[in-house]
């Protein structure tokens, strides 16, 4: 193909067009991380009072911190070689406080707030039932896939049948559920529901599908047993499914919010969000902070993202997942 | 969260003479056979029994009910009528209407647009772009809210700042009735639709090249292929991303939690929050209870409509 100076112009706009839309869709993205880094107070020699660059009108679009601390360095460096040793400490000491400022509402966030606390609960909880479900539909998915069985089609079809119905619809009676078994203010609340989210066993079985039958029949021929089939030939030959689903469940675990608010109590027991909810309820007022827990929350899954990408590409197109 | 399965619909009838087989004699002596398919199915069956279809058969029950601890008595319609005769309801219903009825047609339109932007480009910079539309979408809706209520502040926020180079303003965004529902369907059209662009790549990538190049032979231009073989040969996976955007929205809920709950007045209130609140704040269950199954009844009509009206002429 030949390339006429006209595509390339095209292409050029498409390419300026898209990276428009691209800077506004990532702009609140980059407005947390940018204020959690925000200089909240400063006050230099020429100023009557400190200032707080977190609410200035009009807003800085970058974390001032970063040319002030140029600027004093710059400053510290200069009086040395003058010689002036004041000015020189009082240089230093502003740096040293730009630098503890800017990173200081994480700090007050582990120390002062449960944020800590919250960020390992969320982070358990989601490992314990993406392992759970892992294991847990892969197995119903197999078994649905490849053996013949009396009911099979059946709880199949009874158990898609639920995929329709919105969460919303269950949350009286599995709020009664959970306080009759007992449950009610405990991480249980949270992974036995989760746990049983029927998506995965669809997508196990379509996944499982796609194994070939003579694969299993020799392992039979071998003596393996049926869990040793499964764990060493079908586990294995299923990793892309299991990558897909594993991280769809990761993501919605830990985002999740409706349904923790509802069963949890005890700010010990906290997942991020909820947590965040209730920073957010109490500190109207210290957006730094509360961008520094948006980031503290924000940051686990965008490594996750920019790790298994390719994985978040193939869980979409196999089965269809939503948010 | 809701799934919606896509390859298992086209097998659905010729499984379903199979379900209501006639058992035989046999059927002990199968299922005794195959005991390590159920030991394998159990821990699934389980906790689906527990916790999604006892639930869900209670939720229609409790709706018919007044529910105490000890006792709960079955009063009818009651709470149907009472859902339907009260304010609050039609209102949610309207927000929620309003809220879907702008953000879903948008946010499908402008994934299509997108992705169709996206495969003009090379195979680098389709994945960049890829990346950065779908990168919000990983991100807790709590955390999108949180930053948005701060951007649409009305002394510091970044809305009324651009605002003011136009002279416009300052707006107070979510503290109005008039601005607060519309502020919060802004926000949701400016969050890209990432799930939309990634699916429409996809089906994109699996259309054959020689209709494009039977287009250009005819001399039909880029926007031309656009319409008449692009969009047409997309058009199943704009009927899921629709059904899927539209139950999405009709759930909306975390948003509003977040920034307004529901106000100022009810300006905001949608149905999900409205259950919320009357489930867990006003703790009437069983008012919540036929709450909920009119919510799951709007979903499932609209999604019949959706399915119709897309599907019609194939």
């Amino acid at each position: 193909m030949n390339k006429k100076p006209l595509d390339r112009l095209n292409k050029f706009i498409i390419f300026a067009l898209l990276s428009i839309f691209a800077v506004v869709s990532l702009l609140p993205l980059y407005w947390v991380f940018s204020t959690s880094l925000q200089l909240s107070s400063y006050q230099s020699m020429e100023m009557e009072r400190p200032v707080s660059y977190v609410d200035s009108n009009p807003p800085k679009m970058y974390p001032m911190g970063i040319p002030l601390y140029f600027e004093h360095w710059k400053g510290a460096r200069e009086a040395e070689k003058t010689g002036d040793a004041e000015l020189e400490t009082y240089h230093r000491a502003q740096m040293d406080h730009i630098v503890s400022n800017t990173f200081g509402s994480f700090k007050s966030l582990f120390k002062k707030h449960d944020v800590g606390k919250w960020f390992f609960n969320s982070l358990y909880i989601a490992v314990v039932v993406t392992v759970g479900i892992l294991l847990i539909d892969s197995m119903a998915g197999y078994v649905l896939a490849k053996k013949r069985f009396p009911g099979r089609n059946l709880i199949f079809w009874i158990i898609i049948s639920t995929m329709m119905i919105p969460g919303q619809v269950t949350l009286v009676p599995l709020f009664i559920m959970v306080g009759n078994l007992n449950l009610m203010d405990t991480h249980w609340a949270l992974i036995l529901p989760d746990l049983s989210m029927v998506f995965g066993v669809f997508l196990m079985r379509q996944f499982m599908y796609s194994i070939p039958d003579e694969l299993l029949e020799a392992a039979k021929m071998d003596g393996a047993s049926e869990w040793r089939t499964f764990w060493t030939v079908v586990l294995p030959l299923a990793k892309p499914g299991l990558a897909a689903l594993g991280i769809f469940t990761f993501m919605n675990v830990w985002n999740s919010f409706l349904w923790p608010i509802i069963v949890l109590n005890t700010a010990e027991l906290y997942t991020l969000p909820v947590g965040l909810k209730t920073l957010q309820d109490a500190n109207l007022a210290s957006f730094k902070l509360l961008m520094s827990g948006a980031a503290v929350a924000a940051i686990p899954m965008i490594i996750v993202f920019i790790l298994f990408q390719r994985y978040f590409v193939q869980g979409l197109t196999l089965g269809g997942v939503k948010e | 969260m809701t799934q919606m399965p896509m390859g298992a619909v086209p097998k659905k009838k010729e499984e379903k003479m199979k379900l209501f087989r006639k058992p035989n004699k046999n059927l002990f002596r199968q299922m005794k056979k195959n005991y390590s398919a159920y030991l394998f199915l159990l821990p699934k069956l389980i906790l689906f029994t527990l916790f999604v279809a006892i639930p869900v058969v209670w939720a229609f029950i409790l709706s018919f009910q007044k529910y105490k601890v000890f006792g709960s008595e079955f009063i009818g319609l009651e709470n149907y009528i009472e859902v339907f005769q009260s304010e609050a309801f039609w209102i949610a219903l309207k927000n929620t209407l309003l809220f879907t009825v702008v953000t879903v047609p948008f946010g499908v339109i402008s994934a299509l647009v997108l992705s169709v932007l996206i495969f003009e480009l090379g195979k680098l910079s389709q994945s960049i772009f890829r990346s950065a539309f779908y990168l919000p979408t990983v991100t807790s809706m709590v955390i999108i809210a949180m930053v948005w209520r701060w951007m649409y502040n009305y002394d510091f926020g970044l809305f009324n700042y651009v605002l003011g180079w136009f002279g416009v303003g300052p707006v107070n965004w979510l503290g109005q009735s008039s601005t607060a529902l519309w502020a919060l369907i802004i926000m949701q059209c400016l969050i890209p639709f990432g799930v939309g662009i990634i699916m429409y790549l996809a089906s994109m990538g699996s259309i054959s090249q020689s209709l494009y190049e039977a287009a250009r032979m005819d001399g039909a231009g880029k926007f031309k292929q656009w319409i008449h073989i692009t969009i047409p040969l997309l058009k199943p996976t704009t009927l899921y991303l629709v059904l899927l955007s539209t139950i999405g929205s009709f759930q909306v809920f975390t948003q509003i939690i977040m920034m307004t709950g529901g106000g100022p007045g009810s300006a905001t209130e949608t149905l999900v929050h409205l259950i919320y609140k009357t489930g867990f704040r006003d703790f009437d269950f069983g008012l919540a209870g036929a709450q909920s199954v009119v919510l799951f009844a709007i979903i499932l009509i609209f999604s019949i409509i959706q399915f119709r009206v897309l599907r019609h002429d194939e």
